[in-house]
């Protein structure tokens, strides 16, 4: 076990946006989490890195583990837990600076500033995610002249960069198009084997194909939890039945 | 029919001021061009000034514009960018709402009170403390400093705000504190902006006058320090026209031709920035 959230309630000012969630997110496994907008799911996600803390008046009750340990607790280092836990957003974030630059930028956070480590990590990441044969010789161009699926593949590697246990992704993939869809699940298939990955999607056959556990959220509450396979074939909820069949949504 | 006569009305206006501008920009350079020719390159960017006896040298006065205006920058730019980044990302929104018009009002004194503030408080604080005549490179640099703030602050504030939240968010997400975030992306990702506001600010300093007449001593040479006096273009051109006649008056023009493209390409190289993508 991963990540354990237990009782889970998630308030904005006065709106419930995450009502008694209780979930296990298992190691190296890709936990899709899915449903329609609006009902949590990214909001579920970042809890894991406590991103919603960057917004006013987020207040959590209920306890989430990581490790066994509670990442709420006063004692728990923030700025270490978004090291462990890394995020790739929908749209590609990269900041714009060079490629080198981008992917240096994490372990520079993390104080690492001689250069020769800097180049051994920065290739090490770009190899992970299929980036350095087409980028190695270009790593001081401009991280904004890549196309959106290489841009999006670069924040993996900036992630990988600091060696995270955890990815979540936020629909990594709502700004691409089908190929370049294929080519991200392609690579979160190879990923899992290292990291675990949790996972929100719109896109129901994009969780089928990539999930091994799939989460179905609704209104701030997570419906069902199960293994893919029973979701998607034969989930125990009406409502889940209804969403999955494309009842609404 | 009515609309007919406002938008006709509104192009005359519009094009009067265009006419205007074409009009002086012929007008100064026209005045003061030739005799550039007439003293001479070498004549001109030379040590003399003493325009009644065929002394047309104006180096010490551009060093002197140059100085203050340096000056001005390592004054403005410091505390400006401070301010920008303290609004835009350390307070709330109340505190940004208030601030903002102040710091913006800075820009609304007029410049004889900030040289009247400079000789009753700064020139002998700095005459006291470091020695010297007071009225200096120094204060002048400080209180043109000042003087530039509005403008620095608030194009860089405009800028940092421009400055998509995703960025902020991946750079939190890996880890990096509000400081690292700051230094490391926000700035580079603004910069354009912040340079334009810097420019701008820079073409403010350089074309002061009242301000600098009143406390930078005004005393032709290129000082040997920061505490010595000063002369620039604009104090040359504002404490002389009243009484300057034939050469003399052209010079003068011709100080002014030099002041004006100075700053015709300062703002030149901001648009630039700031339009570029």
């Amino acid at each position: 076990m991963k990540i354990n959230t237990t009782n889970l309630n998630l308030y904005y000012h006065k709106f419930q946006a995450l009502k008694n969630v209780n979930m296990d997110v298992k190691r190296n496994l890709v936990t899709g989490i899915i449903g329609p907008s609006g009902c949590g799911k990214s909001t579920l996600l970042r809890v894991f890195n406590r991103m919603n803390e960057l917004i006013e008046g987020v207040r959590t009750t209920g306890s989430v583990l990581i490790d066994n340990e509670d990442i709420h607790s006063p004692m728990y280092d923030v700025i270490l837990l978004r090291k462990r836990v890394g995020m790739v957003f929908q749209r590609p974030n990269a900041f714009p600076l060079s490629i080198f630059d981008n992917i240096a930028y994490g372990p520079r956070v993390w104080n690492i500033s001689d250069r020769k480590t800097l180049t051994e990590i920065v290739e090490r990441s770009l190899a992970a995610v299929d980036l350095l044969d087409v980028l190695k010789d270009r790593l001081h161009d401009s991280a904004l002249s890549l196309s959106a699926e290489k841009q999006q593949r670069l924040c993996i590697a900036r992630l990988l960069a600091v060696e995270p246990e955890i990815l979540l992704m936020d629909e990594p993939c709502s700004a691409l198009d089908p190929i370049a869809t294929g080519k991200i699940e392609e690579l979160m298939l190879e990923l899992k084997k290292r990291y675990t990955i949790v996972i929100v999607t719109h896109n129901m056959q994009q969780a089928a194909r990539i999930a091994d556990e799939v989460g179905f959220m609704l209104l701030g509450e997570l419906v069902e939890f199960d293994t893919a396979k029973t979701v998607f074939t034969n989930p125990k909820d009406k409502r889940t039945a209804d969403y999955i069949s494309g009842r609404f949504g | 029919m009515k609309d007919k006569i406002a938008e006709k009305l509104l192009l005359f206006i519009a094009l009067s001021a265009i006419l205007s501008l074409l009009l002086i920009t012929f007008f100064i350079f026209q005045q003061g061009i030739p005799l550039i020719f007439k003293a001479g390159l070498g004549n001109f960017f030379a040590l003399k000034w003493a325009p009644t006896r065929g002394g047309f040298g104006i180096l010490s006065m551009i060093v002197g514009s140059l100085m203050v205006t340096i000056g001005a920058l390592a004054v403005g730019i410091p505390f400006g960018l401070a301010g920008a980044i303290f609004l835009a990302e350390f307070s709330s929104k109340t505190i940004q709402k208030t601030l903002k018009p102040i710091i913006e009002l800075l820009a609304g004194i007029p410049s004889v009170v900030y040289g009247f503030i400079g000789i009753v408080i700064l020139v002998p604080f700095i005459r006291e403390t470091f020695g010297g005549p007071g009225f200096s490179v120094l204060a002048a640099s400080v209180i043109l400093g000042i003087m530039i703030l509005p403008t620095i602050v608030s194009i860089s504030y405009d800028a940092l705000l421009a400055v998509p939240n995703t960025y902020r968010e991946g750079s939190y997400a890996l880890g990096a504190t509000k400081w690292q975030t700051i230094v490391m992306v926000l700035l580079h990702a603004a910069r354009s902006g912040i340079v334009a506001g810097i420019i701008l600010g820079m073409g403010r300093a350089i074309g002061e006058t009242m301000a600098v007449i009143m406390i930078a001593g005004n005393a032709l040479k290129i000082p040997g320090s920061i505490l010595d006096s000063v002369r620039t273009l604009t104090s040359t051109i504002a404490l002389e026209l009243g009484y300057a006649a034939g050469d003399h008056r052209a010079a003068l023009f011709a100080c002014g031709s030099i002041l004006f493209l100075i700053i015709i390409v300062l703002n030149i190289i901001a648009i630039r920035i700031t339009s570029r993508k």
